[in-house]
């Protein structure tokens, strides 16, 4: 496919989806509107993830703490300090994040492989120990309740909850979404980007280019822990609540899982994951108590029969289909 | 004429075996010096030293007369030397033109810059162009240089250490693993190359003698982590006791003297 051609292709896909989220609470029941906010939350989180994990070539099993950074953030700024802008809910839990993430960071990306994703699961498993046990500072195993915040200054007191969430929550967080999706777009394409592709590809040969491979590496994790808190925050304001089976490391795995699901070797395969995993999930468990093994059995027969997950499938389908 | 590089005293041991002893010599502006060796003799050591990969154990090793002691890889690219590895060294899944644009963007101001489009940056597609067309590359660009033949990953990993744009390139057997009659070409390419893009001087660890006879200005022979011979390639093949010691352990006698 020529350059001008798949770009108008992905730029038409892309508004496709843009129009059919904005037009979705018009159109679905509720339950399934309050299902696309989680699909938002790890959709950012896992924009941030995949910089981590497809373009870095560092597979983290331990970003679960830094979504549940996000989700703390919220509740301790809105329960207990009273702060209610969104905005400043947003940017002070990411933030937040980042600090957490530079000793992480600092001591992991010395690191590669299994050795980097024991090390991430191993702070993760801390930090949700911390969670559990320091119960004055963090509520223990109920953890801490998250309080709605205004948006842009803007209360929408007259809302209930639901009507608040798949009302105007539903259309900042879509705007969230793609905004952080497009600096992320650009961040990839940028020479930072670039260089990080190099690193995951041959670090050695990267540093002989005169890739910093490991500041640069630290410089992505930071993103990444911001796009995970964020996506944090979303969840926590979503289900009113943040408790430690956030951190959980089983959390983090399914950070994975909806990366590999959606395709890490696409920019958009982990919007796709995030997207056909919480649909997936809930329609399985819908259906059956035994929902975990099927998705088990699913992400199986992914890995071994589309190595580069859903999009890889779509994209392979489609140029098919274009050659008949 | 001032040395470019230059080992004074140079010795690296690895417990008790020592991998280099007493090494001196200068590469200066203007020379492509061949190092040569039994296998075991020092060479990978020596090439690891002088690129500030090891620290030595003893004496010093300067570029530009700046003590390089083991400062590594990055620092030594911001400073103008670049390596090229025995083995191909590629960015598998990257275009040849992603490959070049890395080491031209790494050297520039823009390697921490978040939001500029690297395809849209016009200077940096010219010099990745100009890089790619020296080696015959032009027409690959948009290739994903795991799709490139065994001989075109060789020289687009040798492209890309040029794309540095470095003073010194060391060379690790640059015609390893590539058929006799295409050495010659590598090689002819390769200097050429080195000359248009301003290269002053080049380090050449080779085992093809043809090769070192006719491409290399000055030939330093190591044995055993020693110095044997340092001289002009005519002085070199001249004396029958060297080519003994280098080229007879290096091939076996029945090859003494090609």
């Amino acid at each position: 496919m020529s350059g001008a051609r798949s770009h108008a292709v992905l730029t038409t896909f892309v508004i496709m989806a843009l129009v059919v989220l904005a037009t979705f609470p018009n159109i679905a029941q509720p339950y399934y509107i309050t299902l696309v906010l989680p699909a938002f939350a790890y959709a950012i989180a896992l924009l941030g993830f995949n910089l981590l994990f497809g373009y870095t070539g560092l597979l983290s099993f331990g970003h679960a703490l830094f979504v549940a950074i996000g989700a703390y953030g919220a509740a301790v700024l809105s329960s207990k300090l009273g702060i209610k802008s969104f905005e400043l809910v947003l940017l002070i839990s990411g933030l937040a994040a980042v600090i957490a993430a530079i000793p992480v960071a600092l001591l992991s990306v010395r690191y590669v492989r299994i050795f980097f994703g024991i090390l991430t699961l191993a702070f993760g498993m801390l930090f949700h120990s911390f969670l559990f046990k320091f119960y004055n500072l963090t509520g223990g195993d109920t953890g801490i309740r998250v309080l709605r915040p205004s948006l842009l200054g803007m209360d929408f007191k007259e809302l209930d909850k639901t009507a608040f969430l798949i009302g105007p929550f539903y259309y900042y967080c879509l705007a969230l979404l793609m905004l952080l999706g497009f600096v992320m777009w650009r961040i990839v394409h940028s020479p930072f980007g670039l260089h990080l592709t190099a690193i995951r590809e041959n670090p050695r040969k990267a540093e002989y280019l005169g890739v910093r491979v490991r500041f640069f590496r630290l410089i992505a994790f930071l993103i990444s822990a911001f796009y995970c808190a964020i996506g944090g925050v979303i969840l926590a304001i979503n289900t009113g609540q943040a408790d430690p089976e956030l951190a959980y490391w089983t959390h983090s795995g399914e950070l994975v899982f909806m990366t590999v699901l959606g395709g890490f070797a696409n920019f958009f395969g982990p919007l796709v994951g995030a997207f056909a995993f919480i649909f997936l999930k809930s329609e399985l468990m819908g259906l059956t108590e035994y929902w975990r093994f099927f998705l088990g059995v699913t992400l199986a027969v992914i890995v071994i029969a589309f190595p580069r997950g859903l999009m890889g499938l779509a994209v392979d389908l489609w140029s098919k289909a274009r050659r008949r | 004429m001032s040395a470019l590089i230059e080992t004074i005293g140079v010795s690296k041991a690895y417990g008790a075996f020592v991998a280099l002893d007493d090494v001196s010599l200068r590469v200066s502006d203007g020379e492509i010096v061949a190092i040569v060796g039994p296998n075991g003799a020092g060479k990978t050591t020596l090439v690891n030293v002088l690129t500030g990969l090891l620290k030595p154990t003893a004496g010093t090793v300067r570029f530009k007369g700046q003590d390089i002691a083991g400062i590594g890889p990055v620092k030594l690219a911001q400073r103008g030397m670049a390596r090229a590895f025995q083995l191909v060294h590629i960015f598998p899944a990257m275009t040849v033109g992603e490959t070049i644009a890395v080491a031209v963007v790494s050297q520039g101001e823009q390697s921490l810059r978040f939001f500029s489009a690297v395809k849209s940056d016009e200077a940096l597609r010219r010099k990745v162009r100009d890089v790619a067309a020296i080696f015959g590359l032009e027409g690959k660009l948009d290739s994903e240089s795991r799709l490139l033949s065994q001989g075109e990953k060789k020289l687009l990993d040798i492209a890309s250490a040029f794309a540095l744009v470095p003073e010194v390139i060391l060379l690790d057997e640059p015609t390893s693993g590539v058929s006799t009659g295409d050495k010659h070409t590598i090689m002819k390419t390769l200097i050429g190359a080195a000359k248009r893009a301003g290269v002053k001087a080049i380090i050449l660890v080779e085992h093809d003698m043809d090769l070192v006879a006719e491409y290399s200005s000055r030939i330093v022979a190591l044995q055993a982590g020693k110095v044997l011979a340092d001289r002009p390639p005519a002085d070199f093949f001249s004396d029958p006791e060297i080519i003994d010691a280098v080229v007879g352990k290096m091939f076996g006698k029945h090859s003494r003297g090609t």
